[in-house]
Order: C-alpha cells, then structure tokens, then sequence
C-alpha cells in the first residue's frame, strides 16, 4: 500500500515456518449447518489436497469480508481444503458464511479465548479493545500430516495476504 | 468428524437438550455434539436425519436408532444403556428396524425447542 504516513508495526512474530508441523489444536468448527468440536488433525487428513489455515480478523470487519470474497472469487476450495479462524462466536460464523456466499464450500473455526493464536505465536492485541484479543492475519498451507508448507504472517496493521502467493503454493 | 457412535443434535442452553446431555455423560457414553442453528428453519440438517426439525435429536449406530424429543431419548438410553439394560450391541436387532423413531413421533409432546 502507498500511503503517506506509517501503518502500525507488529514486528516479527514466532510462528511455525516452512517445514515445521503445525501445531494441533481442537475447536468448534462451524459449517453452514452445525458446528461440533473437530481437530486441526481431522481436518487435514480428511482428504489428499492440501489444507489452507487462514487467520482473520473478527467476523464482521472488513478485513474478514475482502479475504473471504476473494478465497471464494478465485475457487481456492476446487484445490485445497480451506477453513478459517477468528474469535468470533460460531453464531457470527455462520453470518459469514451465509453473507459470503461459502456454503458448503469451506468452515471456520471459532476461538473467542484466542488460545490457538497463543499457540502459533500469532496473538495480537487490539489497542482501545480491552480484554479483547485476536490472530493476526495469517495464512498457513498445510500437507496432510500438519507440516507447513508455506506460511504468511502479517507483520503491519492492517495487512492481507499475497494470494497469488498462497495460491502457488498448492496450486 | 470424529468416531463416536452417538451423534447428539443440540442448541446451545436448550434445556431439554441438556436433559440429554446429563444422561449421555451419566452413562459414560462417547458422543459428538453438533450444535443447530436457534432459527427452527435453519435445521435442515436435524430435518435430514430424523424427519423432522425438532431438537435434541440423536443418532445411534450402536444399534441403528434415530430419535427425537427428550422424553423418548432419555428413555431410551436408560432403556438401552442404564443399570440392567442388557449392553449396547446385543439388542441392535431389536431396535434397528426404525420401530422407536415412529414412536417418538407418535409421543411428541409440545414444548421442545
């Protein structure tokens, strides 16, 4: 982005990179129709393709509605399977899906605690939002036994994907 | 999902869901929650599996049912499950054939979510 004054620095973050497993992690996960507990595990070792994890931003800001109408513009789940994270409840999660139009095309993980940014080493937290934190926005492409095969980790604030980028790496 | 023989349809503070849930954990069973939609329109999947869109709702593969409405299940479990119940597997032939769903339709008493 060209801008004439400085987005908010995150600074690095230490997330699993390139080669290292994905840490496992069990939370709701919200399809069109239900949600139940399910692991990260399950996930990907449903089917052969790959899994694309995608942290955002909480359901109902813009940043939740760019990287969802551009995952389901570019047909990511014709190669990958695709599930999201953020804190919002599942209740929110379903909005998004039924607003997206995602149906049936990719789930999403519901994390109010943010425990499993924790565990990524994504954690950020929201300045004038007390007591609320959230993932930074990330993208982990995933093999079927959890090992990263590439990995984006916003570092501005506000910041999203390379989606050429993310799509290279399974398409 | 997961492996779980007893699949439980629920909504989140639901107390005649909770009924449920207290009598499956009773029993030690291993069961995986899906948690519906409140909107009762919205549970096309509840709809799928039973018939009908009321919750709770189970299935068992232990023995094949499918059932609603939390009188009829709990009954069942105790049935099936509780002190002097004759085990899980061994009765499958007297229930897999679809008998305790008509019932619990017939039963159904208003008031369920």
């Amino acid at each position: 982005m060209d801008l004439d004054f400085d987005v908010v620095d995150l600074g690095p973050a230490d997330h699993p990179e390139e080669g290292d497993e994905a840490p496992d992690f069990t939370r709701p996960l919200v399809n069109h129709e239900y949600w139940g507990d399910v692991s990260l595990d399950e996930v990907v070792a449903r089917e052969d393709d790959p899994t694309v994890l995608l942290f955002h931003p909480m359901d109902g800001a813009f940043p939740a509605t760019y990287v969802w109408n551009e995952v389901r513009d570019r047909g990511w789940v014709e190669d990958a399977t695709v599930v999201g994270l953020s804190i919002s409840t599942p209740y929110a999660h379903e909005r998004l899906l039924e607003e997206r139009d995602l149906e049936g095309e990719v789930e999403l993980f519901s994390d109010p605690g943010n425990g499993v940014a924790e565990a990524y080493g994504i954690a950020h937290d929201l300045d004038g939002m007390e007591g609320i934190e959230e993932p930074r926005p990330a993208v982990f492409v995933l093999d079927d036994d959890r090992t990263v095969e590439y990995a984006w980790v916003a570092t501005e604030w506000p910041d999203l994907p390379d989606y050429d980028e993310v799509e290279s790496a399974f398409r | 999902m997961s492996d779980s023989p007893i699949t439980f349809y629920r909504l989140q503070a639901c107390p005649f869901c909770e009924r449920v849930t207290r009598r499956l954990q009773e029993y030690g069973l291993d069961y995986e929650s899906r948690f519906v939609e409140p909107m009762h329109s919205e549970r096309n999947v509840v709809k799928r599996i039973s018939g009908k869109r009321s919750v709770p709702a189970i299935v068992d593969e232990n023995t094949g049912v499918t059932m609603s409405e939390s009188g009829n299940i709990v009954e069942y479990l105790d049935r099936e499950y509780g002190e002097g119940s004759d085990g899980s597997r061994s009765s499958s032939e007297r229930t897999s054939d679809g008998g305790e769903r008509s019932r619990s339709e017939r039963e159904e008493t208003g008031g369920e979510a």
